[in-house]
């Protein structure tokens, strides 16, 4: 708990100004397109919080950004590059809506369980694939991961075309889950569920394991540097196996939640883009797993507010990827800068050797 | 049957080539860009919007070039200037570019249900060997840009291989310490391949849009760019390699087309995903890093 309350303001700070940049940007590029920038903040806004189904539904489409955040938070604070979430929360989806329908009869609570445990499980599986060809086979997990990622949603394609097909076979979606197996709706319409909650739990969690255990202790000093690692004797084989093996598990559960709340059933295309996204939300919270959720939150936010600047400002919904992309490079560039006299930055160790893909050091979180 | 078949797998291999040879001299460089798929969807799409606007082919391969070079610069700048985590980086180039294209696409087109479509790039047929019978028409009655393709693989591999730009370009990627010391100039060489993989996979983009869909869709790349990637590390970091894993994969799309028409057993998915797991399984057995450039990945902030 070393950090000072100046350095984690300035950390703040830096995060809400790469956001406020962004903002500005993008204002400029709406002005030039010809559309009135205040107008299509206005209907974000709108389309987030203006209402109470709006707000609640920020927090259902917030919901799998926590956990692919707390994902690649707990990746990248090991310096170990997960761009897999996406496909770990795919198999994850998969598994669970797999077991789904064959939990009729199973106790309410015990059937939830399941779901969540199936995809972990799944998650952990695709995950600990890629942790295995790092630590036994010193194959990249950047490269391994984005394969996995293609790989992973082929396979939900073939299995909602193929075996998991419902028995009409009109469209490739497959059979609804048991109800005991469904999460269930609180204060309808809105369409809240335990989903948040148990993202919460389940960042307080990762906090204590990051920052008040053993592993959590070795995971972040291995992510700091690699070389000293080794030498203090830190298991780096089995620790990265251990997080990677997490990290897919945390996206999986957020799979699982959503074939359990909101679709039920699984379809061709379970995420939009969260394993990426996350990326962003991981980043504005400084990998920081208490952090996530205000950031998944506030991109939960973009995301469903678009729908509605969509359809009043005909501006693509796909303005919220510029705003991510840019979030990203601003906050890297702010890091960079703010490092600039030290020999090495926030973002990049001098360490290098052997291959590995920027075996930099994790951010300054990692000191909170 | 085979002459379709054998014209598909040239039209897939073509723009994967084109975006693997960038990303081999890049990569040679000591930069691992994962910003390469954006690089192509800025290149097909700026390639498209200008050949509309202007009804001019070699305009729209100047905007394609342009666009693609100018994301590079963003990524060279944070990467070789910054040292910022390469990964990161990449990524945030390829979630950029997706953005922009998308909304610049429906600003300047509309969502109208009908695709803007231009006038493509026309083969060109190079006399009497584009007669010989199934080789002919397959490979010499193509587009610039497959001329051009193929033409690259032995001029990149003998540049690598044989001249002392390669040499210093590998020096970069291997030791980049050792070069730097030798005054080559680290930054200054990822920086210009950087600049070349720009051109690259701009092309890359503006065959797609411009030789082969002759539209665009929003993210028409499709995850070409993580295939360019994919076919490096099994070209073994080598331009003649990049260009039989090109051809390798480019043949594996084409048959997922010819067996869909032809309603095959082997689900279309396998076929899709062959690529990527083809990749997973030559990494796994022949080790990541055996023939990777040493600093590869490895940010190199010069002190």
């Amino acid at each position: 708990m070393g950090a000072t309350l100046t350095a984690r303001l300035a950390a703040v700070t830096r995060s809400l100004g790469a956001l406020a940049i962004a903002a500005t940007t993008i204002a400029i590029v709406l002005l030039l397109l010809g559309a009135s920038p205040l107008a299509v903040f206005a209907d974000l806004w709108r389309g987030a919080f203006g209402n109470w189904l709006a707000a609640t539904d920020t927090l259902v489409k917030a919901t799998p950004l926590v956990f692919t955040g707390l994902a690649i938070a707990i990746a990248f604070q090991g310096a170990l590059w997960n761009i897999g979430a996406d496909g770990q929360l795919v198999i994850g989806a998969l598994v669970a809506g797999a077991i789904g329908p064959a939990l009729g009869g199973w106790p309410h609570p015990i059937a939830m369980l399941a779901m969540i445990a199936a995809g972990a499980a799944g998650g952990a599986a695709w995950g600990g694939l890629a942790g295995w060809l790092r630590a036994r086979r010193e194959v990249n997990e950047v490269i391994s991961t984005i394969m996995l990622n293609f790989v992973a949603v082929q396979i939900l394609s073939w299995a909602v075309h193929g075996p998991l097909m419902e028995p009409s076979r009109s469209f490739p979606k497959s059979v609804v889950i048991a109800p005991v197996a469904q999460f269930g709706f609180y204060l309808e319409p809105s369409r809240l569920n335990l989903g948040m909650g148990l993202g919460l739990v389940v960042a307080v969690g990762c906090h204590l394991g990051l920052f008040h255990s053993a592993a959590g202790f070795e995971l972040r000093a291995l992510g700091r540097n690699r070389r000293a690692s080794a030498f203090f004797g830190i298991p780096i084989a089995r620790l990265t196996m251990g997080t990677m093996m997490l990290s897919g598990a945390l996206a999986g559960v957020g799979g699982a939640v959503q074939v359990s709340a909101i679709t039920h059933r699984l379809y061709e295309t379970m995420s939009p883009g969260w394993g990426y996204e996350a990326i962003a939300v991981a980043l504005v919270a400084r990998l920081n797993p208490l952090a996530i959720v205000p950031a998944a939150i506030l991109f939960g936010a973009l995301d469903n507010g678009s729908q509605a600047m969509q359809r009043a400002d005909a501006v693509s919904p796909v303005l919220v990827n510029v705003i991510q992309g840019m979030v990203i490079i601003i906050l890297v560039a702010f890091d960079a800068l703010a490092a600039r006299g030290i020999r090495t930055t926030l973002w990049g160790g001098a360490e290098g050797a052997g291959g590995t893909v920027a075996t930099g050091a994790a951010a300054e979180a990692g000191d909170a | 049957m085979l002459e379709a078949f054998l014209a598909s797998t040239i039209a897939m291999a073509t723009p994967i080539l084109l975006a693997a040879l960038g990303e081999l001299i890049v990569e040679r460089s000591g930069v691992l860009n994962i910003g390469i798929e954006g690089a192509m969807l800025v290149g097909a799409f700026c390639g498209l919007a200008a050949t509309y606007f202007s009804g001019s082919i070699a305009l729209g391969l100047l905007a394609a070039c342009a666009a693609a070079v100018a994301l590079n610069a963003l990524l060279a700048l944070l990467v070789v200037n910054f040292a910022v985590n390469q990964v990161v980086a990449g990524t945030a180039i390829d979630i950029l570019a997706l953005g922009l294209t998308g909304v610049f696409y429906r600003q300047w087109f509309g969502v109208t249900g009908s695709a803007i479509t231009i006038s493509p790039m026309r083969p060109i047929a190079l006399g009497p060997l584009a007669r010989i019978p199934v080789i002919g028409p397959v490979l010499f009655d193509q587009s610039a840009l497959v001329y051009l393709a193929f033409a690259l693989v032995p001029i990149v591999a003998l540049t690598i291989s044989r001249t002392r730009y390669g040499l210093e370009l590998r020096a970069a990627g291997e030791r980049p310490e050792a070069a730097d010391a030798l005054g080559l100039g680290v930054y200054r060489l990822r920086w210009q391949a950087l600049m070349i993989a720009g051109v690259l996979s701009g092309l890359a983009g503006a065959y797609l849009t411009m030789a082969y869909a002759n539209t665009f869709v929003e993210g028409i790349s499709a995850g070409r760019g993580y295939v360019a990637l994919s076919v490096v590390i099994v070209g073994r970091w080598n331009a003649w390699g990049v260009g039989a894993a090109s051809i390798m994969f480019g043949a594996a799309i084409a048959l997922q087309f010819g067996l869909q028409a032809f309603g095959s057993a082997i689900p279309y998915q396998f076929f899709l995903a062959l690529p990527y797991a083809l990749t997973l399984i030559v990494l796994a057995f022949m080790g990541g890093q055996a023939d990777a450039p040493s600093a590869l990945g490895a940010p190199y902030p010069r002190a």
